[in-house]
This record gives structure tokens, sequence and C-alpha cells, in this order.
């Protein structure tokens, strides 16, 4: 048995495994199918300071290896969160991470500010790169000088370990990676949802009502892992890697490219185990090829 | 709710592109309800990524066997149609609400149309279990689409409608007189969202209860992914957790 721990930039981990934020939920809705203490740390689903109803129907296309979603971050805001998901939650032993959004700077401090007194939130993932959102999301995280601003004035009133969700619609995310480091994130997580779409030939529509939307899951792994390794080689912050992880394998790739931890996403939906599945696995992995601790494996990519 | 791999017991071809898969349970299979829908793995199949949602059509609790009534659509349904009998088969299940039951004087109407046909044949088994007044109404294109009528018949009075006249009465299922007679209290309609909205109208303008059974595509099935919603005076919710049965009351559906 390996030693699963890793440190994110402060904060312990007692195994690289999250759940990507939108994926399951706020927790309790996996509680049928895992254990959701078992995970390294569980990201709940994108907040907001008001309620959001999201996008109209459809919202979801599969493609090739994958699915376009643009959901557009329907919440119920983050009193709502407060008052009847937060006291069950809190109750995980596990780290909770909040992915916090907003459409302008003063939201995305405001809520900052409020997570920030809840006792047994661990983490804040700022999200400055929702693809499916008119107002903030990609809009931060695509211009640079709007990145630096956001997360510095995060910076100043998170209390909490912070890690910046990077877009990968940009033309150097390492650019990105090095404001978030030097406006004090402790981490950077990557990537978001790479912008796409989808159309039906036979009816020449649009697939969804938005047109574009995020595309996520295997098909998007080579350049994750693209990316993870550039940024893992361009910051002294550890860097999360997401993007398409269905198993213990790929979660080893992205460690070797470079990742501290991981993230798993659109698995979830087809395999509702596979994060607790992933953490079993990599043990194994970590076992066999005489890895005494994970985080040993971080980097280890040979050229 | 539970994730579990099922044994195909059979895969038998029905009228057209429409096909049903028996499973069987190696456990015991917990109550399943009118309505409710298992998501089903479709492994190595290329364009199939996702999970494919499908109504319980039949469930046999001394065999614990589900049957599943599929339409041949896209990749993933075409892939199930050619499952071969002992494969395991990986679902997530039961998953959805259930059609609301009325009062014992209530008399209910059963629309469904092509496919739409699935969830309907749990709720006349639970009606007539009952002992509740229903009839059972199914539209279909022509006689050579008509799908498990015996199996519906053994549940009560069944009445067709083809497109063509080739059997029963001609004419689309919202053409069908007894959805503007006074026979019935409430319908529950599951098809095509045109026909749906079409019987929602009908049901509407005449003052019946109605429920419909609709189909949204999914990734989870589950909740999380919140893909499959539906707009309704509560606002977006989700069809796989609040649905697939809705009161047309609920829906925004009136243009």
């Amino acid at each position: 048995m390996a030693d699963l721990k890793v440190d994110i930039g402060g904060l312990i981990l007692k195994n690289p495994v999250m759940t990507a934020s939108g994926t399951c939920g706020f927790g309790p809705e996996m509680e049928p199918f895992i254990d959701v203490s078992a995970l390294g740390a569980l990201v709940v689903k994108g907040t907001t300071l008001e309620n959001r109803e999201g996008n109209p129907y459809p919202r979801m296309a599969e493609t090739p290896s994958g699915m376009l979603n643009s959901v557009g971050l329907q919440n119920k805001g983050i009193e709502y969160f407060i008052n009847n998901t937060y006291p069950h939650i809190r109750k995980y032993d596990t780290n909770i991470i909040i992915n916090v959004n907003g459409s302008t700077v003063e939201e995305y401090v405001e809520l900052t500010e409020i997570i920030s007194d809840l006792e047994d939130i661990d983490g804040i993932e700022l999200n400055i790169s929702c693809p499916n959102v008119k107002m903030g999301g990609m809009a931060f995280g695509t211009h640079l000088p709007t990145s630096e601003k956001v997360i510095r004035e995060v910076r100043k009133v998170c209390k909490k370990n912070l890690m910046v969700k990077l877009s990968p619609n940009v033309t150097s995310i390492t650019d990105f990676a090095k404001v978030a480091e030097a406006e004090g994130a402790d981490s950077v997580s990557l990537i978001n949802t790479l912008l796409g779409m989808a159309v039906d030939a036979e009816t020449r529509r649009s697939v969804l009502s938005t047109v574009t939307g995020g595309l996520s899951g295997p098909a998007i792994k080579p350049v994750a892992l693209r990316m993870v390794w550039q940024v893992s080689k361009a910051v002294k912050i550890p860097v999360i890697g997401i993007g398409g992880i269905m198993n213990a394998t790929d979660a080893a790739e992205f460690m070797i490219a470079g990742a501290a931890a991981i993230q798993v996403g659109t698995a979830m939906f087809i395999h509702p185990t596979a994060a607790v599945d992933i953490i079993k696995g990599l043990n194994d992995y970590l076992d066999q090829n005489n890895f005494n601790k994970a985080s040993d494996l971080t980097g280890t990519l040979d050229k | 709710m539970r994730i579990e791999d099922f044994e195909l017991k059979s895969n038998h071809r029905l009228a057209r592109d429409y096909f049903v898969l028996d499973l069987l349970s190696h456990g015991k299979l917990p109550e399943i309800l009118p309505g409710q829908f298992v998501q089903l793995r479709v492994d190595n199949v290329r364009d199939a990524f996702l999970r494919r949602p499908i109504s319980v059509f039949d469930v046999n609790y001394k065999k614990n066997i589900i049957s599943l009534l599929i339409k041949e659509v896209g990749a993933g349904t075409r892939a199930m149609a050619r499952l071969e009998k002992g494969i395991k088969i990986n679902i997530i299940y039961p998953l959805g609400n259930t059609f609301t039951l009325g009062s014992e004087d209530d008399r209910s109407l059963l629309v469904g149309g092509g496919g739409g046909v699935a969830p309907l044949l749990l709720l006349a088994k639970k009606l007539k279990l009952k002992s509740l007044q229903f009839k059972i109404l199914l539209g279909y294109q022509s006689v050579e689409h008509i799908i498990e009528k015996a199996r519906f018949s053994q549940m009560g009075e069944v009445l067709i409608t083809t497109d063509d006249g080739s059997y029963g009465y001609k004419g689309l299922i919202t053409d069908h007189p007894e959805l503007y007679s006074d026979n019935y209290d409430r319908i529950y309609c599951c098809g095509p969202e045109p026909m749906m909205r079409a019987v929602a109208e009908i049901a509407r303008s005449r003052g019946k209860f109605c429920e419909v059974s609709l189909e949204n595509t999914m990734a989870c099935g589950y909740g999380v992914c919140l893909c499959c919603v539906v707009d309704t005076v509560r606002g977006n919710v989700c069809t796989c957790t609040d649905g697939p049965v809705f009161n047309i009351n609920e829906l925004k559906w009136q243009t």
C-alpha cells in the first residue's frame, strides 16, 4: 500500500483523486454509489451568489468519445447551499472545495468572502473558465489582465486554499498559469472544457440551444495532458490534471505528465463509481511500479 | 438506485425497428414503479459514449427479469439490437418518478404512440391490480408497426389507430373519438413530443387530469449533470429525477 497523500499547495488530500465540479452535484447525489468520504476531495457544482436557471434545453450533445454541455452554471445560489446542502456535506470526512463563479469581479469577491467564513469548507476552485455563460466565466479566463485582476481581488479575501481553474481556450495556457501563481493561487486546475459545437445535418439545426458548448471526456485527454505537462514545467505551484480521465491508467498518465492530483469528471456520468475505482487502481499501479508515495509519481515523464 | 450487471436472457425482435431485451438479475429485484427507467451502458461501441435511458416495459419479480422495449434510433440502440444472449449488461436503476394514480372511481385512458407505449404496460398492470377502470389507446403508423398488442390486451381493452388505416381506427391517435368522449377522467401519455403536446391540449381543453412521460436526452440519469432539464413552472428541473412523468400543468407547453 503506497502512501497516497498529496499536498496541493498547503491542502493535504488523503489521495490524489477529486471529483470535477459539475459532475457529482453537491455530494449527496453520489451516496447511493460511493463513499464520498473516500475521495481526496469533493469539488461541488459551480456556485454563484444568486440562483441561476442555466441555459435552455437542449444542453447536451454526445460526440465521439465525449460530450458537449451548455448547462450554464444552473445552481440555487450560495444561500440555498449554506442552508440546505452545507449542513449535510460538512460531515464528510474529506476536503470540500467549492467551485466559485461570478459575472463580475465583485461577485467573485463577495462569494469568496461568504465561503471563507464556512468552517468546514477547505478550498475554493476559482472558475474563470466556464464556456457557457454570457457574462464572466471564460471571459475572465481568456484575457490575461482580467484573469490577473479577479485572482488578485479574490486572493485578498480568500481564507481558504485557492485553486484556479484554467481555460484551454487560449493560445498559451502557461501564461495564465503564471499569472495565477504570481497572484497567489495555491494551485491551478486544468483543463476546463474545450469550446465546441454539434450540428444535426438532418434538421440543419445546432444540437445545443446555445450553439456552442464545452467538450469533455476522453476526446480531450491528449490536449489536457499536453497542457498539464506544459503548465507543470512553467509554474512551481501544484497542477491538478483534468480532462477525460476514465480509469487509473489515465490518472497515472496525468501525474506522470506533471499533475500533483487529478479530477474525475465526465466518467462519473457513465461509471458513478469511477473516482473511487481510480483511487484503488492508482494504489495498485504505484505498488506494481515500486512507488512508495503517490507524490513521487508526479512529473516523472521520461522523454 | 443501484448499479448492477444483468445477464441478457433474450433479445427478441418485434415489428420493424423494435426489440425487447429481457435482463436477468442474479439478485432480488427492488420494486420498480410504472414510468421508471434504467440507464443502460453500451460497451465497446464507438459512437455510444454515454449510457442510454430506457423505460422499463415489464418486470417479472418471480424470475427477477426486467424487460426493455427499445426502438432502434441511433448508434446506441442499434448496438443494443445486436446484443447476444448471455452477455452482461450494466444498468443503473430504478430511476425517475412514477405516474400518479387517481381514486377508485377514476377512469383512466393510457395513450401511447410508437415506442412510447413502453412505460404504459407496467402502468396498466398496476391499474389492473388495483381494479381501477382503464382503456389503452395505442397509435402506430401502420399494421406492420404494431408491437406487443397481446401483452397489452391481457391487461385490458386496447384501442388501436393506424395512420394508414391498415388496422383499427384510421388516423392519428389524436383523432380517435375516445379522446373526445367522457369515458375517462385521467390521461397518461407517452410518445413523440408533438403527439404528447397534442394530447395534452385535448386534456387541457376538456379539463382532464393528464400526465406525460418525457424522453429528454440525458448524460447521467441521476441528477448530477443537469443536462436533461425541462422548463416548468418551478424553473428548470431534471427530467431524470423530477420526472420523467410530469403533470401537464407543470410544463410550459401552452403556446
